[in-house]
């Protein structure tokens, strides 16, 4: 399991030990089904910010494709990260979420159904 | 100790009635479940009913025919779509509206209700059933308000129980505040919006409830087709980020509302965006900041209670101080940002009328104009909502009472529509429905404590559960069976007379059509004028196919849809300055005004006349805003001018001098004099006055070519000049 190491490389200022600190916590105690999960997350993460500066340095002239594409990073995390919360076995206890018996199975097909949405719209969008 | 024991009995009293029946169906048909599911069906099939057939006055009264004025735009773009497919629709260019620019409606328009029409339209060709779009068109609001009344149903039941989404769905079924927009023939967007409003709803508060991708998905679907067919969408963009917020504030944040609301708002915008209309207007517009500003926020809540979950709380407070600095940082960079690229204060005047209800009248006469953006009266929150105005606030007791997710929804929603309506006269119609949804809350809360005191008033068997109970809740049951009768007593005369308030303010006042107008003969039998399509036919017979036809904008869409005609402008206001050239050339001098009309190359003018019948919106008394609309663009009109000495607006002899010299004047009283329908001679039966100088009037510049029987209708020809440039 590759570390996702975007998140520690990203600040370096003052801060960086308090990331460092969150980093190691986290290392020790989400399980690794998780932080597959993650690592995509990460890398999602990653492409939506390299099409921002790109739009930011070189313009975001055919601004329908810009926001195709960045909304499908924003997208795809967002429900990743939903799916993730609905995989984890953590949240899945916490009385304060109230879930209402949501099967593993059901939530990943949830997550395909959502994704198709927009990717339908995403590519309507591109233009 | 109430509200306990209430409890307790709610969870017993299924179980005591369930008993004897289940035992005494078992050898009838349907056990206990399967009639209630029965019935249920009858009774939600029954509201439909009713709620499509107490829309079909107006059919029944006048024809079935297309009313008003917007309508009559969304009914030629259907034919449009129908007639020429979808690829011409989406690129239509209309040259035949806003002469000499042309409006490009493909882009302009929330094409929602259009293809509704035509989806049934196709679908009942496909079946076989050849019916006329027409038809289809003026059918399709009361069909839609009965799919509102089951979404209400739906929404109501998420948001509370079954019984409550029952009556929610009766009382949505009339509820005059929405018939008022949605009478057979009434084809606007609200007609299908507000059912794609209450939908999503629906769809939404299921989502909150099951933090479910699936239903997020579909609420982003229908929040698609909601985009489509009304401007409305606002409000919902707006009120859901609000909801959160309140959720958030409240404590009662879940992983479930983060999964909602993030697919929401993603997808949403992404399929919103899709809609040309709104196109970038999404993720440019301040209108639809709010709803981004929530997303980042829950997302660092989010952020901040996972990271909690697997740190120490020391590490855990530094790391919040640090996300809190880079929040605030981020935020504050964007809102400088904004202002200084001046991307942030695109506010539309609509919206900026909302937060400042004076705003539209201090700044932009075209919105200040429209009778339905006038604020509400109170008159018409009774009129419009009936008992439901005072039940709302039992609803919400309940909904405080009890709260779950599902009804703090309800209850936001309530709030804001309730400040939003009295700014806008037409926002009743979102009023409406949280109004019905809430009382409905109310009415069956009460009517089930009431029922459950009086059965235990009855019921041998609950005297030993009674026996149980402390002294103090038995001495409360007891004295409370007579006031439990009232209550019930109360509640069924309170929604008899909301039924006959219902009928009677549908019959009354909302199944008019105003093309064809009706009054009371003395006798009480019908008369009807039906001068308007005299005249828009007249045009349509008489004159060249490219004749061009000045009148007030609201005439527009009318003159296009039944005329066929170009006209100059139309109801879709988008261009003030255009509009205020038409109200110039209405309230000048004849040759100033013949000069404007030169310019646009103006064929026939048409003015609507009320002073013979006494038909009270016409051009006379829209002259005032004739008069705003162009002074706010051409600084030498003058309002003053146009009012009497002592400032009333009057148009007997003590008339203002500029208003006896303009055009709209003459051409409303030309000739009126000569008429002896009245013995006080030229007497305007709006006004209640005599008009001293009728006859006196004399045109140069334009001639009389068409006057209906009734006068309501008034069309001149503008003279053209001859060979020597003269008239």
């Amino acid at each position: 399991m590759s570390s996702p190491s975007p998140l520690h490389t990203q600040t370096q200022s003052s801060s960086g030990s308090i990331v460092h600190d969150v980093f190691h916590a986290y290392r020790l105690n989400v399980p690794a089904s998780l932080q597959v999960i993650d690592a995509f997350l990460c890398y999602v993460l990653a492409t939506g910010i390299i099409q921002l500066i790109y739009a930011m340095s070189v313009g975001s002239f055919p601004f329908n494709s810009f926001l195709a594409g960045f909304l499908s990073c924003v997208g795809v995390f967002v429900l990743t990260v939903s799916l993730r919360m609905q995989l984890s076995e953590r949240n899945l206890k916490d009385p304060n979420n109230r879930w209402q018996g949501l099967s593993k199975k059901r939530a990943v097909a949830d997550w395909l159904f959502c994704n198709f949405i927009l990717h339908m719209a995403v590519l309507n969008f591109l233009g | 100790m109430a509200t306990d024991a209430v409890e307790r009995k709610s969870a017993d009293q299924p179980a005591q009635t369930a008993s004897p029946s289940a035992e005494e169906n078992s050898q009838v048909l349907f056990t206990r479940p399967q009639r209630e599911l029965l019935l249920r069906t009858l009774i939600l099939g029954l509201i439909c009913l009713v709620s499509f057939s107490i829309r079909l006055f107006s059919v029944l009264r006048f024809e079935s025919i297309i009313h008003e004025f917007d309508p009559w735009f969304n009914f030629r773009s259907t034919r449009v779509l129908v007639g020429e497919g979808s690829y011409k629709f989406w690129n239509w260019f209309d040259s035949r509206s806003w002469y000499p620019l042309g409006r490009i409606v493909g882009g302009t328009v929330y094409p929602g209700i259009m293809y509704t029409a035509a989806f049934m339209y196709n679908v009942l060709h496909f079946v076989g059933l050849k019916v006329n779009i027409r038809d289809v068109c003026v059918l399709t609001a009361p069909v839609f308000s009965a799919f509102t009344a089951l979404s209400a149903y739906a929404l109501t039941k998420e948001a509370s129980d079954d019984a409550a989404g029952i009556v929610a769905a009766a009382i949505m079924a009339i509820v005059p505040g929405y018939i008022s927009r949605s009478v057979a023939g009434s084809y606007d967007n609200e007609g299908v919006a507000i059912t794609a409003m209450i939908f999503c709803f629906y769809l939404w508060t299921k989502s909150v409830n099951t933090g479910s991708l699936f239903w997020s998905g579909l609420t982003t679907l229908s929040y698609l087709y909601m985009v489509a067919c009304w401007g409305g969408y606002i409000f919902l963009i707006n009120l859901i980020p609000i909801y959160v917020l309140v959720m958030l504030f409240s404590g009662r944040y879940s992983h479930r509302l983060y999964v909602a609301y993030n697919t929401f708002y993603v997808l949403g915008t992404l399929l919103s965006m899709q809609i040309r209309f709104v196109g970038f207007n999404a993720v440019t517009t301040s209108e639809h900041l709010g709803a981004f500003g929530t997303f980042g926020l829950l997302n660092l809540y989010c952020v901040k209670n996972w990271v909690q979950s697997f740190t120490g709380p020391r590490v855990f407070k530094a790391f919040v101080r640090w996300l809190v600095f880079l929040a605030m940082s981020l935020t504050g960079s964007i809102v400088v940002l904004a202002f200084v690229t001046g991307n942030g204060g695109g506010m539309t005047g609509r919206i900026r009328t909302f937060l400042d209800p004076t705003y539209a009248s201090k700044h932009i006469p075209i919105i200040a104009s429209v009778s339905e953006h006038q604020p509400t009266s109170w008159g018409s929150y009774f009129f419009d909502l009936h008992i439901t105005v005072y039940l709302m606030p039992i609803g919400l007791y309940f909904c405080f009472k009890k709260l779950t997710d599902g009804n703090m929804f309800l209850i936001t929603y309530g709030t804001f529509a309730i400040y939003f309506s009295g700014v806008m006269i037409r926002i009743m119609l979102v009023l409406a429905p949280a109004a019905s949804m809430l009382s409905a809350i109310g009415i069956s809360e009460t009517l089930k404590f009431a029922m459950r005191s009086l059965q235990a008033d009855d019921d041998d068997e609950d005297l030993s559960m009674r026996v149980a109970n402390p002294s103090a809740e038995e001495a409360k049951s007891q004295q409370s069976g007579p006031v439990a009768f009232c209550l019930c007593v109360g509640a069924c005369v309170l929604l008899f007379q909301y039924v006959r308030h219902a009928i009677w303010a549908t019959s009354e006042a909302y199944s008019s059509p105003s093309i064809v107008l009706s009054a009371k003969g003395r006798d009480g039998e019908r008369i009807f004028f039906d001068d308007y399509r005299a005249g828009y036919y007249w045009l349509r017979q008489n004159t060249p196919d490219d004749a061009k036809i000045m009148s007030w904008w609201d005439y527009g869409y009318q003159i296009s849809g039944m005329g066929n005609r170009t006209v100059i402008v139309d109801n879709n206001t988008w261009n003030n300055t255009h509009i205020a050239t038409v109200g110039k050339a209405m309230n000048s001098p004849e040759d100033v005004s013949y000069k404007i009309a030169r310019k646009l190359d103006v064929d026939y003018v048409l003015v609507v006349f009320g002073g013979v019948v006494g038909y009270s919106s016409d051009d006379i008394n829209k002259f005032l805003w004739m008069v705003r609309i162009s002074a706010s663009v051409d600084k030498s009109v003058n309002e003053k001018d146009y009012m009497t000495s002592y400032g009333g607006y009057t148009v007997d002899d003590s008339a203002g001098k500029a208003l006896t010299n303009s055009l709209m004047y003459k051409m409303c009283y030309y000739r009126f004099g000569d008429m002896a329908r009245d013995p006080r001679g030229a007497f305007d039966r709006v006004r209640q006055t005599v008009v001293k100088d009728a006859s006196s009037i004399k045109l140069k510049y334009f001639e009389e070519a068409f006057t209906s029987e009734n006068w309501i209708v008034r069309i001149y020809r503008v003279k053209k000049p001859n060979a020597r440039g003269w008239v």
